[in-house]
């Protein structure tokens, strides 16, 4: 009850674009809370690279909704997967590809990067990932930190990374806002905003932040970060309650003293809200159920717990919580809460049917994350958990943008979502398959076969190697 | 049985198993597998493997079984030499961050001013659950040493063999590690303009040593210590190789000037992002390069040349390549190579990357690295092709024995696919 009336206070422009679900160019009181605050004071600027209709004939096709159609075409036109299956109709002017001996499939969306914040080269000019001034530092968003010429952005791109959502780190109970993009980097970070795509905000469990503020103020233990979160939600609370208040207040045309804003709390206020996604890094069984009843408590939704190396000893409780689970294939031993990291983990949650998802958290593993799925698919299978691969291909894009909120959008190809598309030289559950062609929003941008189209950052251009095969 | 004995018994067996391979071990034939042979005889399409106390008798076409042999059907298999770990910790550490003693890691010590003292020998954990993780995936033997001692040199490293023995040591003092790439310049005086003059001084020093009689009460006012001293002679007579770790052009061709000052120096290189660039002057004075093929990033101002085609551009040059630098995924190694692979390299050597040109860079090729009559049993029964990310190694053997092929790894694994539900998790036994 109390929920259902507050959600009309502090609502975010997120949720008018949700609700909507159509172009960036909404009303400018839209925009605006009933006290007036601007909720979208970053827009999007991104805009699609115009392109002739491409249509793939002769081709292996997963759809990322479980299906596979063999020598099938798939149509891209205006932006959009026009159609999809055996065959389908070829306008006039459209760029054909002969898709022979290859396979398609939606673009890979790794949910967990932090190209831009943690850019190469690696200086510390450049490290802009964490604020760990404060173990709570919600107002912070990662989108102040990208650096749009990280050279990473096109290396993941070579590797059939279309849209990626980009992090703040983890040293912080709540380390700031998220941000999704495509991955087409511009002048300006706007450029890239993926278009209504909803926030999300990271949290982390465990080890990171005891290590950091152990010796600054605390937490200094795994209780001390529990009591953490549940005060900062407590004031959340607080906080959307008088904004509630002065909004009714102002609504019944009284004229209450504006109270003081409070950028931590707005943020995660609009958690409360359900406008922003929770992003949880957390690595321990009993650490994820202790946060699963923090949700509980508290009353939001934990959409995704990231990295879960063990998410495979609780995978019934995170069917039955419908929280996503993002996770490496096999990395593990770093640190005590990575221990007992096996390489089934991604199957046997998806076995549970929970929803698993592979993610790279590495500027090197984002370029490879079709191989981190093929090997916990051959694992799975070695151990007796039988998944096809058009199912497991739900690791890479669908999944990944249902826990961003996305999925209306992207992340499968199903007719009228955006033409995020890849076109893989062989079957990409290989080693020696690589990335051809790559679509986002219907246009080619990046052709491996031909080295003058490749996108070079301003960072590399003018050095060594531009240009080079990377 | 006392504790005592039971150890000295495991140990004196295990001893056998990992020099002299096992006089116990059964002989066995590995039939009908395409076998990476990684010798002169080649790949052979369908062959068979004689295994005979604990050594290679054999690697012929076809299928023979003599009797007394046990029989394996690996048709439709791929077999290889035990894959060996080029670049790791294995046995120094357990977990790296915040957990305790990370033998892998030296923190100062009297005993050695540069680091060139320090020997990971006496440091090797035979019980680390690394080991089993490690081997269950090829991995039959691994150079092992400091992953970095913030000094000029990364000590002294070990070569051993990953099968259960309490003695894993095969090479003692088998090489040397330094950085001279940014990271090196950092922890020594923050400029290659300092770091050089001090290498250079180094092997004066060590040189000098050679014919001074290193004693307590000796006069030593070097930059090295004297146990220092003494650890770098056998690298300056090039009886004990140099890794050198260095990524810019500017910094590799530093690395082949040091060799022309030091002719004995048997150098290899480790990283080696940009050394495509020189990968000719490389070949010319035959410095092999230890890489991971998937470090495409300008991490730093010396890595801008960063690309996945570094290992097929060495090896077109006649530059030996060897993939391998991890630890705990160590065993990501087939993906590494896979990968180099995939971006021009040949699969021949590709598979080298990981066996023969390991061996070599250790000098443990007349026992490992192959499959050639007369060398140790180590080796690898593979689902399908190694370097592809969906096949596995079905059966390991080390010096003959077919291995235990289950890890903490794989236990945990079970214990969670067949927990028993109406009891709490730790009465399910694997």
């Amino acid at each position: 009850m109390l929920n259902t009336k507050l959600k009309l206070g502090l609502a975010l422009a997120v949720t008018v674009a949700l609700a909507t679900g159509c172009s960036s160019d909404k009303k400018e009181d839209e925009q605006k809370s009933v006290a007036g605050i601007d909720k979208n004071p970053f827009p999007s600027t991104y805009k699609k690279v115009e392109s002739k209709p491409i249509i793939i004939t002769n081709v292996t096709i997963l759809d990322g909704v479980g299906n596979k159609i063999e020598d099938g075409e798939i149509l891209l036109k205006d932006g959009i997967i026009e159609e999809v299956g055996k065959s389908v109709s070829s306008p006039s002017g459209a760029i054909e590809i002969d898709g022979k001996g290859k396979w398609v499939t939606p673009g890979i969306i790794d949910n967990h990067s932090h190209l831009g914040v943690y850019p190469s080269p690696s200086t510390r000019s450049h490290s802009d990932g964490n604020e760990m001034t404060s173990p709570v530092t919600a107002e912070v968003w990662a989108e102040h930190s990208i650096w749009p010429q990280d050279p990473g952005f096109q290396r993941a791109l070579a590797g059939g990374v279309t849209s990626l959502q980009i992090l703040p780190g983890s040293a912080n109970l709540f380390g700031g806002r998220s941000v999704t993009v495509k991955n087409l980097p511009n002048r300006t970070i706007q450029d890239m905003k993926f278009p209504e795509a909803p926030y999300g905000i990271k949290m982390a469990c465990g080890e990171n932040p005891k290590r950091v503020y152990g010796s600054k103020g605390g937490p200094m233990t795994r209780m001390g970060n529990v009591a953490g979160y549940r005060q900062a939600w407590a004031d959340a609370k607080a906080y959307q309650t008088t904004w509630a208040e002065y909004e009714a207040d102002l609504e019944a045309g009284g004229s209450p003293k504006e109270p003081k804003r409070d950028l931590n709390l707005d943020t995660l206020a609009g958690v409360l809200d359900g406008d922003i996604i929770v992003h949880m890094h957390c690595y321990r069984a009993d650490d994820m159920g202790t946060m699963l009843d923090v949700m509980k408590e508290f009353d939001y939704k934990i959409g995704t717990f990231h990295h879960a190396v063990e998410a495979y000893k609780i995978a019934d409780k995170l069917a039955e919580n419908n929280v996503c689970s993002a996770m490496w294939a096999d990395w593990w031993g770093f640190k005590m809460e990575a221990y007992d990291g096996i390489q089934e983990n991604i199957p046997m949650v998806h076995a549970a049917k929970a929803c698993a998802i592979v993610h790279s958290d590495s500027d090197l593993g984002i370029q490879r994350l079709n191989q981190e799925a093929a090997k916990a698919w051959a694992n799975g299978k070695r151990a007796g958990i039988d998944i096809s691969q058009a199912d497991a291909w739900q690791w890479l894009s669908a999944n990944p943008a249902k826990s961003l909120g996305i999925f209306d959008k992207t992340g499968s190809l199903e007719e009228g979502k955006n033409a995020d598309v890849v076109l893989w030289s062989a079957d990409p559950f290989s080693t020696y398959a690589q990335a051809e062609k790559v679509f986002i929003d219907g246009a080619m941008v990046y052709d491996r076969t031909d080295p003058a189209s490749w996108p070079v950052s301003d960072f590399e251009l003018g050095q060594i190697a531009e240009g080079d095969a990377k | 049985m006392s504790l005592f004995k039971k150890v000295a018994l495991a140990s004196s067996i295990a001893l056998g198993l990992s020099l002299s391979a096992s006089a116990f071990a059964e002989n066995i034939a590995i039939v009908g597998a395409k076998i990476h042979t990684v010798s002169s005889a080649g790949v052979i399409d369908e062959g068979t493997v004689l295994i005979k106390d604990g050594r290679i008798q054999q690697v012929v076409e076809g299928t023979i079984v003599p009797s007394g042999y046990r029989e394996i059907d690996a048709k439709g298999k791929v077999v290889t030499p035990g894959l060996i770990g080029a670049s790791t910790s294995l046995g120094l550490v357990e977990v790296s961050s915040s957990a305790g003693t990370v033998d892998a890691g030296v923190e100062s010590h009297a005993i050695s001013s540069v680091g060139a003292a320090f020997d990971v020998q006496y440091a090797l954990n035979s019980g680390s659950t690394l080991i089993p993780i490690t081997r269950i995936e090829g991995f039959t033997s691994a150079a092992t040493g400091l992953r970095g001692a913030g000094k000029l040199f990364a000590g002294q490293g070990a070569f051993i063999t990953l099968a259960s023995t309490y003695q894993p040591v095969l090479k003692a003092k088998a090489f040397m590690q330094i950085d001279v790439s940014n990271s090196g310049a950092d922890n020594n005086g923050g400029s290659r303009a300092a770091l050089w003059v001090a290498i250079n001084q180094a092997f004066d020093e060590a040189k000098f040593a050679k014919s001074y009689s290193l004693n307590p009460s000796a006069d030593w006012h070097g930059l090295t210590t004297m146990a220092d001293a003494k650890a770098l002679i056998p690298v300056l007579d090039g009886n004990m190789p140099l890794i050198i770790r260095a990524d810019r052009a500017a910094d590799i061709l530093q690395v082949m000037a040091l060799k022309e000052r030091y002719s004995n120096l048997n150098i290899v290189l480790g990283s080696g992002i940009e050394a495509w660039r020189v990968a000719d002057e490389l070949a010319q004075h035959k410095i092999p390069v230890i890489l991971d093929p998937e470090s495409n990033l300008p991490g730093g101002f010396d890595q801008v040349g960063a690309t996945l085609e570094n290992a097929a551009r060495l090896h077109k040059a006649g530059v030996t390549v060897v993939v391998g630098m991890n630890t705990h995924n160590i065993r990501l190694a087939t993906q590494h190579a896979g990968n180099a692979v995939a971006n021009g390299l040949p699969h021949s050597a590709g598979i080298a990357a990981l066996t023969i040109n390991v061996a070599k860079l250790f000098g443990m090729d007349e026992q490992v690295g192959s499959l050639e009559p007369g060398k140790v049993a180590d080796l690898v029964i593979w689902s399908g092709d190694p370097l592809e990310v969906t096949e596995a190694a079905e059966q390991v053997f080390i010096g003959g024995e077919a291995i235990d092929m289950t890890s903490r790894q794989t236990k945990l694994r079970d214990r969670y696919l067949k927990r028993d539900t109406e009891k709490p998790v730790g009465y399910t036994r694997p």
